[in-house]
């Protein structure tokens, strides 16, 4: 809702001129409207710049915004640069009524706007800003579930062979013969991060091999409850293969949650007991290059995966094998060789093909807009970045 | 029930966030915040069982004279010290002056950036078997490190300033990261924010569950 500026209070306080007084025009025109799609909380405040605030010479040194909550007395809220005509008001309450109004500061006077009308913050169910991601998202969600469905019945899926995952058994076999430990790495994050829950689930189906193998898994890691998690979740492997007796609390144990002293340890444990395969799997930062290239150093083979873009070139040149990005995420999925959990990642696909056609349509008609400059062209592409730009 | 239980739950509050961020409106507004208090709370609690287990593990070693057991003394030393001391400052443990703050600055601190610094030398190692031109893909990879590099240091544009506006190496350079590399970096984000859409619909619908023992 939009509501009028209405005339007008004179400002809540002033300024006495200590010299020649530098007399500016004021704000006009201030509006302030309800802030769409929330819960309450939040007002917008426009207005039209002074004639005097110039970018170059202009007299206008800074803009206060005062509220008055209820028809009380109105009270500074904020200080904004010179060029400011935009607002925000938030961590308000739907059930209070509030009016602003904006002054302009010179070196030594102010002029104030027009007091706006009395407005409440208006709570809405359902954030329509979101309506298209939230059709794309179901789009997503549901040829993920379709695909599962359709493995469950039986049919084949076509899955492109994932280098780094092939490997996994080659790993630890490679461990079990030479008679050394495995290291797995979650990265340095906590259970809230979903590449940390991505190298638990990948850990699962290794340990379960690595209990059928009777080989030895050693996991240092950066954060308490990752250890609880990932002790659950050898335990469990364990359990499923028979051995629950071969499981001990030591496979997995916390070091520090600071980043370097974790790399110190990890990187300590590497040249001390050579492991004979390491899996750098999860989160990870500045440390990705050391842990690696220590690795590299002690003649482990080393499979790495992370969703860190910027990490990836690190792992690609000092490990065997990377998983980048998504495949990390299919990890699980892939080793358990479950025709429904692979049939989540045909899921994906669909919304890569929404997203390769979004790229090209946006190409072709920037193109032909640039070009030819059509309405019609126009108003199509702002159509499709209006579809695919999330504003909250 | 052992494994149902946990499915039950991470099925209802995975289900409750994807609602909450659609829908502005108390309660859904607040879930965000309470789930991320609950969780500071469970990871501040759990932070006493993984320094129980520091010390248990070193402990082990030294009594039982593992081999490098003196390492762990060390960890015990410090672990001991940093604790004694953080508590005897009381609330006050972090205000400039304090012997906490002189063991932060003067041994924490350096230790931490020596442990970063050394990421210089490996840089250097990583590069250079990275960059040998053993195939085409290698081949371009060194090319492009190349111009890439040259064209972010003053030097590259003084060798290359016989060129016009717009073809010197760091408007290459600049090229080559704008274009080439953020294409290829938004691919890889695609695909990010997919696999995690899928990743977390098999762990809400139950279908991924090899983190609490199921699956093959």
């Amino acid at each position: 809702m939009v509501v009028p500026a209405r005339a007008v209070p004179e400002p809540a306080d002033s300024l006495k001129a200590d010299s020649v007084e530098i007399i500016i025009a004021p704000p006009t025109s201030p509006v302030v409207s309800d802030f769409k799609y929330d819960d309450g909380n939040s007002l917008i405040l426009t207005w039209v710049p002074s004639i005097d605030d110039l970018p170059v010479g202009g007299k206008v040194l800074s803009y206060h915004i005062f509220r008055s909550d209820n028809g009380g007395e109105a009270k500074k809220i904020a200080e904004l640069i010179p060029g400011a005509n935009y607002y925000k008001d938030e961590d308000l309450y739907s059930d209070t009524n509030y009016a602003y109004h904006v002054v302009a500061l010179s070196s030594n006077s102010r002029a104030a706007s027009f007091q706006t009308a009395s407005i409440r913050p208006q709570r809405e169910w359902v954030n329509l800003n979101l309506k298209y991601l939230f059709f794309i998202a179901l789009i997503i969600a549901a040829s993920v579930i379709y695909f599962i469905e359709t493995a469950k019945r039986g049919k084949k899926l076509f899955v492109r062979k994932i280098a780094g995952l092939e490997a996994v058994d080659e790993a630890i076999g490679r461990a079990t013969e030479m008679g050394r430990t495995i290291l797995f790495i979650p990265g340095i994050h906590d259970m809230d991060d979903v590449q940390t829950l991505a190298a638990i689930t990948i850990l699962g189906r290794v340990s379960r091999v690595v209990a059928d193998y009777d080989t030895k898994i050693r996991m240092p890691v950066a954060r308490s409850l990752v250890m609880t998690a990932a002790r659950e979740t050898i335990k469990a492997s364990y359990m499923s293969a028979g051995r629950p007796d071969a499981y001990n609390d030591d496979m997995v144990n916390y070091v520090t949650d600071e980043q370097f002293g974790y790399v110190a340890a990890v990187d300590g444990i590497m040249v001390r007991e050579k492991p004979a395969t390491i899996f750098l799997l999860g989160a990870f930062f500045a440390e990705s290059l050391i842990l690696a290239e220590t690795g590299n150093s002690v003649g482990a083979i080393q499979i790495a995966g992370t969703a860190r873009p910027a990490q990836l070139p690190f792992f690609i040149a000092a490990c065997d094998f990377t998983l980048i990005g998504e495949e990390l995420f299919a990890a699980s999925a892939y080793l358990s060789g479950e025709p429904k959990q692979l049939g989540s990642l045909k899921g994906q696909d669909v919304g890569k093909g929404i997203a390769m056609l979004a790229i090209l349509l946006g190409v072709l008609l920037s193109t032909i807009a640039a070009v030819g400059d059509t309405e019609t062209i126009t108003d199509i592409l702002n159509f499709i970045t209006r579809v695919f730009t999330v504003t909250n | 029930m052992r494994r149902e239980i946990p499915l039950i739950i991470t099925g209802i509050v995975g289900v409750g966030f994807v609602i909450q961020y659609f829908i502005p409106h108390a309660p859904f507004s607040y879930m965000s915040d309470w789930f991320s208090d609950w969780f500071s709370i469970v990871g501040a609690c759990a932070i006493v069982l993984g320094a129980l287990n520091l010390m248990k593990m070193s402990a082990q070693k030294v009594i039982r004279k593992k081999k490098d057991w003196g390492y762990a003394l060390v960890i015990i030393a410090s672990f001991l010290l940093i604790v004694i001391i953080g508590l005897s400052e009381g609330k006050d443990f972090r205000v400039p002056g304090t012997r906490f703050d002189w063991l932060y600055n003067y041994m924490y601190i350096p230790l931490s950036a020596t442990m970063f610094a050394i990421l210089a030398f490996f840089v250097a190692s990583a590069s250079y078997r990275a960059f040998r031109a053993r195939n085409f893909e290698a081949t371009l990879l060194l090319v492009a490190a190349f111009f890439v590099m040259l064209g972010r240091v003053p030097v590259g544009d003084v060798l290359s300033g016989f060129m016009p506006e717009g073809w010197r190496l760091s408007d290459l350079a600049s090229w080559v990261m704008n274009y080439p590399q953020s294409a290829g970096q938004r691919a890889i984000m695609i695909g990010i924010g997919l696999g995690i859409v899928s990743t977390s619909l098999r762990v809400i619908l139950g279908i991924e569950r090899s983190h609490i023992g199921g699956g093959k």
